[in-house]
């Protein structure tokens, strides 16, 4: 067995058994001739991976801030009261609890993931009946919920790019018509830049892989869209799949890769099946296989590989780890992906959203891309829009719209927003008085997660969630990340508890720019960054929140909370 | 090889090109701290402790590689304040008790404490219960300790190929953890050579770790700490006091172990007298301040609600206070409790001890006894402490030279080697 097999072996043990057991793990390393100890953790780093038994169905319920405000705490409570168990613990037979953090059904909260079929929208009503229904034995997939994103709005005058009329093959055939190097011109004319976050120029990518000489090259398409608040890859898959695979095509092409994995977030597992109709539909029409489409010696497969919940996975370096079947750590490498990426092969590690827009670029022509758009950042991209909106969902906008715009009645109709999240936890807040601000490189740049909070929603919370979060999904290798989150996320609490001093608010900055300076990947290099522009832009709020000082230097202490313990054991030591 | 010019905070360098970082600046005379890297290992990049800027952007400098026209910065004020801080971090994210620890002086992370100058934490400690695994064959893996650098992992492999090492979990709950079945197969000299790898105490060899108390101590200098006379110190330098200053002192939850190093300056204490007073004090026995203080020592951390009390009262009455010694500066060994829920220790002492009897006693409590505190907390946390003097206890020469370099006002600098954290 190969050791990039691992994962797929670790989800048969826990699909067939709920959970992978001592002598699976046994099985496994002797297979795999490792230590016991390296399949346990990669088993421990992943979410969905459990090393004791689980019930027969398993429930993840979303924590993102969002489902916590459309009524995450009653929905759990309903959980529990129906199922008997209690969330984050092992469970009972039949049920097993857990939370989990962003599902990419962020415009449908409350929801939950039983047995990896979505179910959105949640009541604690709505709760009682699945329960029961799953108690009579009914197929989750048959009363599943609809998740298909609403496309709230494209641009006007015909100008949408990604969500337009789809025709099966329609841009391989035109790209198949250019030599690779005119694919990658193409691309590299229009300016396109990796829609997963990052930004990274899509042209440059592709070259740099081709011009790397390899017996075999890989085209990755990342679908891990772990950010809280970010669905638009979903929408992608389960409106114009084609898209997406027409776009690896294209990539391989250029490149010269054979092969194109799709790397598959956990949550996005049920609609696998189909996607696996679609590309056997693609092999049907040769748009896939041997000698695409009569273009001799091209020959493209795509395979799924399926992830296993874990944030950092969405970082293209840890994401080639965990194909590779360790623990998803983004490892120091002196080498880019396109050198030594998959298997040390050169490779190309791009997101949903590029790929799609790449195969346009083809189809239309990048002067159809190149003429909406600012002169950094042309063309369109979708957000995702969620919170305190009318119409939460699915927007392709031009680059350069206004906040204003995205919030206004004309798109998402938000109801006195206040607390802007532009790109998740790890991008920028925004305030009232930055909506003139635009989406495009020029200004701000958003990777497709767009949260909206009115003014009622407690700024803090949001932060702990945040925290909270990226405290859960650091991978824990370096002493900032690890550490440091933990540290921000105490501070925090102890904001919430009115405990903290203007010092306090300097020192919370000076932290986070710590983190910031010394982590190793992306996650600890943005996880402070909301905090922090928050104490700046939020000052009004926080200037409340902040306990005033005092002349005899004590330093902020909750007496009552120290002692109450100590008061409710005597109370019921009491003889 | 050819050699590559580069820059380090604006000197020229030579090197050999794409050699290591770190070992580069060695040859030129600068230091970079590491804790992770380890001579043949591939840089792991993940104590971050060797943070370096390359060209404006911050990295680990054990995993750059030097070129020529390159510049780094190293030693700029805010990465010595970012190094210094990753170390807090690991400090206060671990339970690293220096006092009680089989390693210390032989301690890796200890002696960079000691050269960036730590003398107490500005992050809060975390008190996360770790646990101490006993059950291999050969070692012990002491979590409290453990820092992640993960060199066991890399380095520790059995005769045959397997790892023995390996990270389990992630976030804050990730761990070292150990294959017992591949444990097994290590020598003693293996063992010993995991030992020896590990930067802080957190492998041990059963039956090993005490056959030399302390280690070799490699990393303390014999010095110490001279007792700087006051003569000395008048020579050149004016006192603002026209009268004797004024100082107390109290133990809170401490051993009063601080206060016997006080007095372990013999003679030197009629010196002292000279020119101080001791007001409010177990030395003196005075109970009550009768006067405002110029200098407060407090030894110990705050356990109970009466600590709190003194403390604040303490700082009522005294100009600057000094937390002296371990106890006073994050809890000390009476924190570790702090990991064990305060029901648990209450149960265990008073309720299901050995010598108790069912139903027969009960946890004591009255108007008049302070109430314990859910966790021993440090001062800092209480009140505003202006200085801090690690150790455990600190030396009487290095309490004293504080006190005296506050009173004539001269550089407050105590450094390594006078202070110790055990």
């Amino acid at each position: 067995m190969d050791r990039t097999h691992l994962l797929n072996k670790l989800w048969e043990y826990q699909y067939q058994f709920g959970f992978v057991s001592d002598e699976a793990v046994s099985i496994i390393s002797k297979k795999l001739n490792v230590s016991n100890i390296e399949i346990e953790s990669v088993i421990s780093f992943y979410h969905f991976f459990h090393k004791e038994p689980t019930g027969k169905h398993t429930i993840y319920l979303n924590n993102s801030i969002i489902s916590e405000l459309k009524g995450f705490e009653a929905i759990k409570a309903a959980f529990e009261k129906e199922t008997g168990c209690t969330f984050d613990e092992q469970g009972n037979d039949e049920f097993s609890l857990f939370e989990t953090s962003c599902i990419g059904l962020n415009d449908q909260e409350p929801a939950a993931l039983i047995n990896f079929m979505p179910f959105t929208g949640l009541t604690p009503k709505k709760v009682k009946l699945i329960i029961q229904k799953i108690r009579n034995g009914e197929n989750v997939k048959d009363f599943a919920s609809n998740v298909k994103s609403n496309i709230q709005y494209i641009p006007k005058d015909d100008k949408a790019i990604i969500f337009r009329p789809y025709e099966m093959g329609a841009s391989i055939k035109e790209g198949l018509k250019h030599s690779p190097q005119e694919i990658i011109d193409k691309i590299y004319k229009s300016k396109l830049k990796g829609c997963g976050g990052a930004f990274f120029d899509v042209g440059y990518k592709w070259q740099s892989c081709k011009n790397n000489e390899a017996d075999e090259k890989f085209i990755i398409c990342n679908a891990d869209e772990g950010e809280p608040g970010t669905f638009k890859d979903r929408a992608i898959f389960q409106h114009l799949p084609g898209l997406i695979i027409e776009g690896m095509v294209l990539a391989g092409y250029a490149v010269g890769a054979k092969e194109g994995v799709i790397y598959l977030r956990a949550e996005y597992q049920f609609f696998k099946e189909e996607l696996e109709v679609l590309i056997q539909e693609f092999k049907n029409q040769n748009f896939l296989g041997k000698n695409i489409q009569g273009v001799n010696e091209f020959d493209f497969n795509i395979r799924i590989q399926l992830g296993a919940g874990s944030y950092v996975c969405g970082a293209a370096s840890g994401l080639i780890e965990s194909m590779e079947g360790r623990r998803g750590e983004p490892p120091v490498r002196a080498w880019s992906a396109t050198k030594h990426g998959f298997k040390h092969k050169p490779t190309v590690v791009n997101n949903v959203e590029s790929l799609a827009y790449a195969s346009r670029i083809i189809e239309l022509g990048e002067d159809f891309f190149l003429s909406m758009g600012t002169p950094k950042t042309p063309g369109t991209k979708l957000i995702s829009i969620s919170g305190d909106v009318a119409k939460p969902g699915i927007y392709e906008i031009e680059y350069g719209t206004s906040i204003r715009e995205l919030l206004g009645i004309e798109m998402s109709q938000a109801t006195a927003p206040y607390f802007v999240q532009v790109s998740g936890p790890s991008g920028e807040p925004v305030s009232p008085s930055e909506f003139d601000r635009r989406i495009c490189m020029e200004d701000i740049l958003c990777g497709g997660s767009f949260m909206v909070f009115n003014r009622t929603r407690d700024i803090l919370h949001i932060l702990r969630n945040f925290m909270e979060f990226f405290k859960e999904e650091s991978c824990g290798v370096c002493t900032p990340c690890r550490a440091g989150n933990f540290i921000l996320n105490e501070k925090i609490k102890k904001m919430q508890r009115g405990l903290a001093s203007t010092i306090e608010i300097e020192e919370i900055k000076k932290w986070g720019n710590i983190i910031k300076i010394s982590s190793r990947c992306g996650l600890g290099k943005s996880s402070p960054n909301s905090l922090i522009y928050s104490l700046d832009k939020f000052k009004e709020y926080f200037n409340l929140k902040i306990a005033p000082d005092n002349e005899l230097q004590y330093v902020e202490f909750d007496m009552e909370a120290a002692v109450s313990e100590f008061d409710s054991i005597i109370k019921d030591t009491q003889l | 090889m050819e050699n590559v010019t580069f820059k380090i905070d604006g000197r020229d360098c030579i090197a050999e090109k794409g050699q290591n970082l770190i070992e580069a600046a060695k040859q030129n005379g600068i230091f970079i701290p590491t804790l992770c890297l380890f001579k043949h290992l591939n840089p792991i990049g993940s104590c971050r402790v060797c943070t370096v800027k390359s060209n404006g952007r911050s990295m680990a400098g054990c995993t750059l590689t030097v070129d020529e026209n390159m510049d780094f910065e190293v030693n700029t004020p805010e990465l010595l304040d970012t190094r210094k801080a990753i170390l807090e971090m690991m400090f206060v994210e671990g339970n690293h008790f220096c006092p009680s620890c089989e390693k210390s002086g032989d301690c890796q992370m200890q002696n960079l404490g000691y050269e960036t100058g730590i003398s107490h934490t500005r992050f809060p400690h975390l008190f996360v219960d770790r646990r101490v695994d006993a059950r291999p064959e050969r070692i012990v893996i002491n979590q409290n300790r453990c820092i992640k650098c993960k060199r066991c992992i890399e380095d520790i492999k059995t005769v045959d190929g397997y790892k023995v090492f390996n990270l389990t979990n992630r976030g804050n709950d990730t761990v070292v953890s150990v294959d017992y079945e591949q444990e097994a197969k290590l020598s003693e000299s293996e063992a010993a050579y995991a030992m020896h790898i590990c930067p802080t105490g957190s492998i041990l060899v059963k039956g090993k770790s005490f056959s030399k108390p302390f280690g070799d101590r490699q990393f303390d200098f014999i010095n110490a700490g001279k007792n700087v006379s006051l003569t000395d110190f008048k020579k050149n330098k004016i006192t603002n006091f026209n009268r004797k200053i004024r100082l107390a002192t109290t133990s809170l939850a401490g051993c009063f172990g601080c206060h016997m190093s006080l007095l372990d300056i013999d003679l030197g204490i009629l010196d002292l007298l000279e020119v101080i007073e001791i007001n409010k004090s177990p030395l003196t026995d005075i109970k009550q301040f009768s006067k405002r203080c110029d200098i407060g020592l407090i030894e110990g951390g705050c356990c109970n609600t009466d600590n709190i009390e003194v403390l604040r009262e303490f700082r009522k009455n005294c100009d600057i206070l000094v937390s002296v010694g371990e106890c006073a500066i994050w809890g000390g060994l009476p924190a570790i409790r702090n990991t064990i829920p305060l029901e648990e220790c209450l149960r265990e002492s008073y309720l299901d001890s050995m010598t108790s009897e069912e139903g027969e006693t009960i946890i004591p409590n009255h108007e008049d006894i302070p109430k314990i505190l859910n966790k021993v907390y440090s001062n800092h946390e209480v009140v505003k402490i202006d200085y801090h003097i690690p150790g455990c206890p600190p030396n009487a020469n290095h309490i004293w030279n504080v006190v005296k370099n506050l009173l004539f006002e001269g550089e407050h600098a105590i450094e390594f080697p006078e202070f110790k954290y055990d």
